[in-house]
């Protein structure tokens, strides 16, 4: 059995890496895979927690998901089940977890295309710069489709700039 | 105006006119929205619930958003009256049914209304008879606009407006076209509309929106996207694309029961005229599906002295909470059915 490039524990991770043309092999052990490359590395998981965690996953139940939100106290798992958020901060509390169910629920869109309100939320502040945000996503979303990705790359450095 | 003014006549949407009328009973556009700074309502103590009651009714009241505007404290409202709000498709069955804080503001010869408190803080609603999407967008889009000027709206330019559920989210927006499409039950084809539907992910339901079911061959047709489109493409979309299929394929059904199977399809129509007309006993379910045929019959000329218009005034005048609040009193069972036939009959002989 091959030893790790950096002790001389057991190797069981291996990386094959291909830089400025070259092809570079790492043997590496858990722990320094994890350490070095970054890599969080299970190799033993038992059977019943894979199962359990495919479970959880599918029924929203998610690990580490068990954060309320700061607005309203509302958990991951109490939205999931009563299918109502609490308050608008979940949309950004809950963020990460929200996207792949408004993609369902949405023909895949993750983005506002529509109408925007003048102001802010009482601040005043004018909402027309958000407005441009979202009319160059529905044209990159539209280069992207036609394949134009010149014209993709352009549009997305000017949503990087407004969106400053 | 009084909610007690609104039981001798159709709404303004039932009038039986506007673009594909024969077809397309209503066009009907909701958008939600949350007032910034409180949470949604599953969240909200009975103390906020009441402020953003006050708040939003005050704003509406005094902003002109709609001349002659009747608001219904929905909490303190019997439930005959709530009844009667959902017949007339001017507040849902779960606001009906809710507790707490709550009313809806109903102006505009009822094309208008705003209910406070539903799932969301408002959910702004505008039903115009035919096929009139693009109008009742112009008019929805106003009286957002009107609204926003005095409220803060929930908003996120990432998400857009933000919902209680995120199914709404985005936009908010729900277009629902109330279709009568008798032609494809007879003829066994409106599993094929359903299945289109589908895979165009829109929402088919019954005469009372969610939950409810297609009784008198009325269908809501209704998107279900309300994120990465706009509202101008969810529009015309159905304006378009949906709608004007759908009509193409009841007028087809239509024809081929006028050209093939006249006689069946005037079975069906006299039958249920003979029912209407004589029967002494009524549900309401016989009396939709009944009217359903009669209202064909009409639209194909086999019955030529009965107008649609009275018969759309009878689909909503024979529902329960509008039967009891003409008659002035609660009535239940067979007293109620037999003051449904002796309605019908005095409507339709008389005509």
């Amino acid at each position: 059995m091959l030893k790790c490039d950096n002790c001389n524990k057991p190797a069981t991770v291996h990386l094959t890496e291909i830089k400025h043309g070259k092809k570079l092999e790492k043997h590496l052990c858990e722990q320094c895979a994890a350490q070095n490359e970054g890599l969080p590395v299970k190799s033993h998981t038992p059977i019943n927690e894979l199962l359990t965690n495919f479970v959880m996953a599918h029924s929203g139940l998610q690990k580490g998901t068990e954060a309320a939100c700061d607005g309203c106290g509302i958990t991951w798992a109490e939205f999931r089940q009563g299918g109502l958020f609490g308050c608008a901060n979940d949309y950004t509390a809950f963020e990460k977890d929200l996207t792949p169910l408004l993609q369902r629920a949405h023909e895949g869109a993750t983005h506002h295309v529509g109408k925007v309100p003048t102001r802010r939320g009482g601040t005043g502040v004018p909402m027309k710069r958000q407005l441009d945000v979202s009319k160059l996503r529905k044209e990159l979303a539209k280069a992207v489709e036609g394949e134009d990705y010149e014209r993709a790359a352009k549009l997305r450095d000017q949503i990087k700039q407004a969106e400053g | 105006m009084k909610l007690s003014d609104l039981t001798s006549h159709a709404g303004e949407w039932l009038r039986g006119s506007g673009p594909m009328s024969e077809v397309v009973i209503s066009s009907r556009i909701r958008l939600a929205r949350n007032i910034a700074g409180y949470p949604f309502l599953a969240r909200c103590s009975r103390g906020q619930r009441t402020t953003i009651e006050h708040k939003t009714r005050d704003t509406i009241l005094n902003s002109q958003i709609a001349p002659q505007t009747l608001y219904v404290d929905l909490e303190q409202a019997p439930q005959t009256d709530r009844d009667l709000l959902v017949e007339r498709h001017l507040i849902s069955k779960p606001h009906a049914a809710a507790e707490g804080a709550r009313g809806v503001a109903i102006g505009e010869n009822e094309t208008v209304s705003i209910m406070i408190n539903e799932e969301d803080h408002l959910r702004i609603q505008v039903l115009r008879s035919g096929l009139q999407l693009e109008e009742a967008w112009e008019q929805i889009n106003k009286l957002d606009d009107a609204l926003e000027a005095k409220l803060d709206y929930s908003f996120h330019p990432r998400f857009g407006y933000l919902t209680a559920c995120p199914t709404n989210v985005g936009t908010g927006i729900r277009v629902s076209v109330m279709l009568h499409l008798p032609a494809l039950k007879l003829t066994s084809e409106i599993e094929k509309v359903f299945r289109a539907a589908k895979d165009m992910r829109l929402a088919v339901r019954g005469l009372y929106g969610e939950g409810t079911e297609a009784t008198g061959d009325f269908y809501q047709i209704s998107n279900q996207t309300t994120l990465g489109k706009s509202e101008e493409e969810i529009i015309s979309d159905f304006k378009h694309l949906v709608i004007p299929k759908i009509i193409d394929y009841e007028h087809h059904a239509r024809r081929t029961l006028l050209n093939d199977k006249t006689v069946a399809l005037d079975d069906k129509v006299f039958r249920a005229l003979g029912v209407l007309r004589h029967a002494r006993l009524i549900t309401s379910e016989d009396t939709l599906s009944m009217l359903s045929h009669l209202r064909l019959g009409v639209n194909l000329g086999r019955i030529k002295d009965i107008d649609v218009r009275t018969i759309n005034e009878l689909f909503l005048l024979t529902q329960p909470a509008h039967l009891q609040k003409i008659q002035g009193k609660r009535l239940d069972g067979d007293v109620r059915r037999q003051a449904r036939a002796e309605y019908i009959r005095a409507r339709l002989n008389g005509n």
